[in-house]
């Protein structure tokens, strides 16, 4: 039995744990608070072998909340200094759940500047480690807001990821281990199953419709025939999504903290 | 503390005197990781010193933001330049937006693999990282190399990353430069040493050797002393960011100087308080040591 009780953050949460049920046994990255908990959620729930970190370079048995030490609430099971996520992500042994300022049609993103790379209209942290982690182990997106400025109408202002774009390709087609997953969004769950990797609507959350997404969106949709509601969290989804996150941040995330079913 | 039989040397110096062997137009890595364990004494006496037209490799914070700030740098070579808990550093984000300086943005992948290429003394290393990205629209990353096996892939040359000089703070140090790195991750320290014609550090304790207790103690001895030029006893130089588990990351100070960007006379402030008048006078202004001894440790 779903509940009718849930907020948007508790659905995108359930949403986006799928991200990590195919894994197993990987280091799962979610970055920001929602992808965390998301994550969080997944190892607590059908990917128990999850290696997850308290965000700075410990493996955690128990997936750490956000806004506690890792020495308060969990056993550390493992290292996890830099140099060994890049020899692990390098080796494809990683799904993150990143999220970027742009994403384009090719599923290309963006977090180094918006405008002109020399001159920026706005600096933004410079491309992280995108670059490296897009063409070596599997990657998914969230954003809390979809919009136009996000989803950008041409190629995102600098191109951080690789997508599925041929007019990129170095050796006659995608990069070997590109592999994007999905796109949890605050209207709609997207991924990369079109026509040519093109990105589709997969579900829509409660109260949101095809064309409430394409109308936020700057570039054209899939849109399969049947397009499911994005399932709702269920009882114990929701008891653990509480006990993964104690203190509540997950409420601080999305504005005004909307209800998860806006029908 | 040194053998009887074997010549004494001694690698001791001052955080001026390092200051004083850098020159105008070098090449410099900065070690640490954005606000963790940056050697931030050093930083504040490039500061106010003369030197100009650097070019600076770091996985970058508020090293980066400060001497941005006060026009010392003529070339950035980065991945991020981040407060972390503030994710935009503003005096980085004011110079980037106004063109003050050159960049290199690579990956921090990347980043550590021209270090790791300059470490070999390789021209450039092979690797897919950048494929598919504006990365590549740089001339220093324009370069291809095609595999010589039956594969034939395409790969990017990442070229070597030389360095004139490396920066590091290390926790205990001994005076031939025998050095330990005690924080939980070492992030990319020892490879900004093989990659540079010297490094100095900074120390927290300068001891005699024995007191490393190097047999256990082992796996935080980031190099061998032989690349180690200089050592600086500077308790307290990483300050505002962490040398765990000496001391924890300063978020009050950080928001101090992440405020300090709002205007001119805002950073003139921050400068004048904490820049100008040394590193006592730093350390006092701070909070002194038993505040910074006190810091809670921030959460990720």
């Amino acid at each position: 039995m779903s509940e009718t009780n849930y907020s948007l953050a508790e659905l995108l949460i359930v949403a986006a744990a799928e991200t990590w049920r195919q894994d197993g046994e990987i280091m799962g990255t979610g970055i920001g608070p929602l992808p965390r908990i998301a994550v969080s959620l997944a190892k607590a729930t059908f990917n128990p072998r999850l290696a997850t970190t308290d965000g700075e370079c410990w493996y955690t048995t128990e997936p750490l909340p956000p806004g506690l030490d890792a020495a308060q609430v969990s056993e550390v099971e493992g290292w996890s200094p830099y140099d060994r996520v890049f020899s692990g992500l390098w080796g494809g042994k990683r799904h993150a759940m990143v999220a970027p300022t742009q994403i384009d049609r090719f599923g290309q993103t963006n977090i180094s500047v918006i405008g002109d790379h020399a001159r920026p209209k706005s600096a933004l942290l410079g491309a992280r480690g995108f670059p490296g982690n897009s063409v070596h182990h599997p990657n998914s997106f969230f954003f809390a807001s979809h919009n136009t400025r996000a989803f950008v109408a041409s190629e995102v202002d600098f191109v951080c990821t690789a997508g599925y774009n041929p007019a990129r390709y170095l050796n006659g087609g995608p990069p070997a281990f590109l592999d994007l997953g999905i796109i949890v969004t605050d209207l709609a769950v997207l991924d990369f199953g079109g026509k040519d990797h093109a990105i589709r609507v997969i579900s829509l959350h409660p109260g949101i419709g095809f064309e409430q997404v394409q109308d936020n969106t700057g570039f054209p949709l899939e849109r399969p025939e049947h397009i499911p509601l994005t399932r709702a969290p269920n009882a114990a989804q929701l008891a653990l999504i509480e006990r993964l996150d104690p203190k509540g941040v997950r409420r601080t995330v999305l504005k005004g903290d909307p209800v998860g079913d806006r029908r | 503390m040194d053998s009887a039989t074997v010549p004494a040397f001694d690698k001791r110096m001052s955080v001026d005197e390092i200051v004083a062997e850098l020159r105008d137009g070098m090449t410099i890595g900065i070690g640490g990781w954005a606000t963790r364990r940056k050697p931030m004494a050093l930083i504040r006496a490039i500061a106010r010193s003369a030197l100009k037209d650097l070019t600076l490799i770091s996985y970058g914070g508020p090293d980066v933001g400060i001497l941005a700030a006060t026009g010392k740098i003529r070339k950035l070579v980065f991945a991020f330049v981040s407060l972390d808990h503030y994710p935009l550093e503003p005096h980085f984000r004011a110079a980037r937006q106004a063109g003050a300086f050159e960049i290199l943005e690579l990956d921090e992948g990347l980043l550590h693999w021209g270090l790791r290429a300059a470490a070999m003394r390789l021209p450039f290393l092979p690797t897919r990282i950048g494929v598919g990205t504006d990365l590549l629209k740089q001339p220093d990353l324009g370069k291809r190399v095609t595999s010589p096996f039956a594969d034939g892939e395409e790969l990017i040359a990442m070229p070597a990353l030389k360095l004139d000089v490396a920066l590091l703070h290390v926790h205990r140090a001994d005076a031939r430069g025998n050095v330990l790195t005690l924080s939980p991750d070492p992030f990319f320290d020892e490879l900004f040493a093989r990659a540079a014609a010297r490094s100095f550090v900074t120390t927290e304790k300068l001891v005699p050797t024995a007191e490393l207790n190097m047999a256990a103690n082992s796996r935080f001895n980031l190099v061998e002393r032989a690349l180690i030029t200089g050592v600086a006893a500077q308790p307290f130089g990483a300050h505002p960011t962490s040398a765990a588990p000496d001391y924890q990351l300063d978020l009050k100070h950080i928001k101090t100087y992440t405020e300090s960007a709002a205007s001119p006379e805002a950073w003139g402030a921050y400068k004048a308080r904490f820049v100008d008048p040394g590193e006592a006078a730093y350390l006092e202004a701070a909070g002194g040591p038993d505040a910074i001894l006190a810091l809670p440790k921030p959460i990720y």
